[in-house]
């Protein structure tokens, strides 16, 4: 059976690249050599783990999916992926990529979540927007190894509740384990914290809620999903701005890490939003094991 | 209101340079383009033989549209990363060489301040 060996739940940030790659020195923002700094360890967590395959999670900014046909939840099943839409190269600068698929992860993930009744959609033809590459940036900028895309709806409501959410993250989690391989598979999702877009709480100082951002960050990384679902609602997320259902992505990551405490916290205040970034080893820490 | 109709322009708009172009340069002619040619067909990605009679802009929407009135389209609940991404598309580069970065983004924002503390207005159809 495959091992998980590493579950990673990070922020994305479209703006990094730009910020860290294509931003002559003298002009980069202050936090720039910290931001990227603080990512490059934060990809040492996947690193360590050597996985094999990812089960990536994200979901579509309106770039594939608009409202005549919106999915609530939809899994990828295709050889390769085109990744980064016009618009996005407009307005970050992001690489385009082309990644590599793993068709028969994706039937089994797909056939397991059926299963457990998650009922999926499925695309044969899903190119892949940035909430899926900014972590591919971040934690595999060489885009090499195979991946399992799974979209959710965090943007066009009413959504799915946090409890569903979590749920989804236990199943991908059984399913992963039920995978019959000697593969080491990742799963990395990306969501976000208090995060406001198109609103009057944009592009402040700091994000739009900067104690709800920690603590969320607390929550996740206690894995206590118990103190999660007595206090995250669609009402408390979008009181903390417009765009912080992102969060459940989140939530979602920790479904599949299971109630435990991460193996690795950090985040970074910026401008606009936090970031964070958590990672979790469902088969041991492999740092540890490198230093024994 | 129709919401989706709204939404369908800015969708289908934003992903393409030449029409991005046309709506920043004569807003009303790209509008009536849109809703002439574009709204009678189905779906938002530019197929061009399935006909669809449900999307429909209303006065005060085409105003919205044709003056840019993106404090307009957030309090009539157009989508906000739809309105945002495209007024961004039209607008930074211009803000930008005039007064740096991120000017029209806070400008954005500043013209919605009076929203602060209040709950928006819905995203929802």
């Amino acid at each position: 059976m495959a091992t998980l060996s590493a579950v990673l739940a990070t922020t994305h940030h479209p703006f990094f690249y730009k910020a860290t790659e294509l931003t002559p020195p003298e002009e980069q923002m202050p936090q720039a050599a910290e931001w990227k700094s603080k990512v490059e360890s934060y990809r040492e967590t996947l690193t360590a783990a050597q996985p094999d395959l990812l089960v990536m999670v994200g979901s579509d900014h309106f770039h594939q999916f608009f409202y005549d046909n919106y999915p609530t939840f939809l899994i990828g099943k295709q050889p390769r992926y085109d990744a980064t839409f016009y618009n996005e190269v407009r307005e970050f600068s992001m690489p385009t990529y082309e990644l590599e698929g793993h068709e028969e992860l994706s039937g089994f993930m797909l056939q397991g979540l059926l299963d457990r009744g998650f009922d999926f959609s499925v695309s044969h033809e899903l190119k892949i927007d940035h909430s899926i590459i900014c972590p591919i940036i971040t934690t595999r900028p060489d885009g090499d190894l195979p991946i399992v895309p799974i979209y959710t709806n965090i943007f066009a409501p009413p959504l799915p509740s946090p409890k569903r959410f979590y749920q989804l993250g236990r199943a991908i989690r059984e399913i992963i384990e039920e995978f019959p391989t000697d593969k080491r598979i990742a799963a990395i999702g990306s969501g976000h914290l208090s995060l406001e877009l198109g609103g009057p709480r944009m592009f402040e100082d700091h994000g739009p809620d900067p104690e709800w951002d920690l603590q969320a960050i607390e929550w996740l990384a206690n894995g206590d999903i118990e103190a999660i679902l007595e206090n995250v609602t669609w009402e408390s997320m979008s009181k903390s701005g417009n765009a912080t259902p992102g969060f459940l992505d989140l939530i979602l990551m920790l479904g599949i890490a299971g109630p435990e405490k991460a193996a690795y916290v950090d985040q970074l205040d910026l401008y606009h939003t936090r970031e964070m970034y958590m990672t979790w080893y469902p088969d041991g820490d492999p740092r540890k094991e490198a230093a024994a | 209101m129709s919401k989706y109709a709204v939404n369908k322009f800015l969708f289908q708009i934003d992903r393409d340079p030449e029409l991005l172009a046309g709506y920043k340069a004569d807003p009303e002619a790209m509008v009536a383009r849109w809703e002439a040619e574009m709204a009678p067909l189905l779906g938002p990605w530019g197929q061009t033989v399935e006909k669809s009679t449900v999307v429909t802009l209303t006065p005060e929407e085409r105003r919205m549209l044709v003056e840019h009135d993106y404090v307009g389209l957030f309090e009539m609940g157009a989508h906000y990363f739809l309105t945002l991404t495209i007024f961004i598309g039209i607008y930074e580069e211009d803000y930008m060489a005039r007064s740096g970065p991120l000017a029209f983004q806070k400008e954005y924002r500043d013209k919605l301040s009076h929203w602060i503390g209040k709950q928006y207005p819905s995203v929802a159809l």
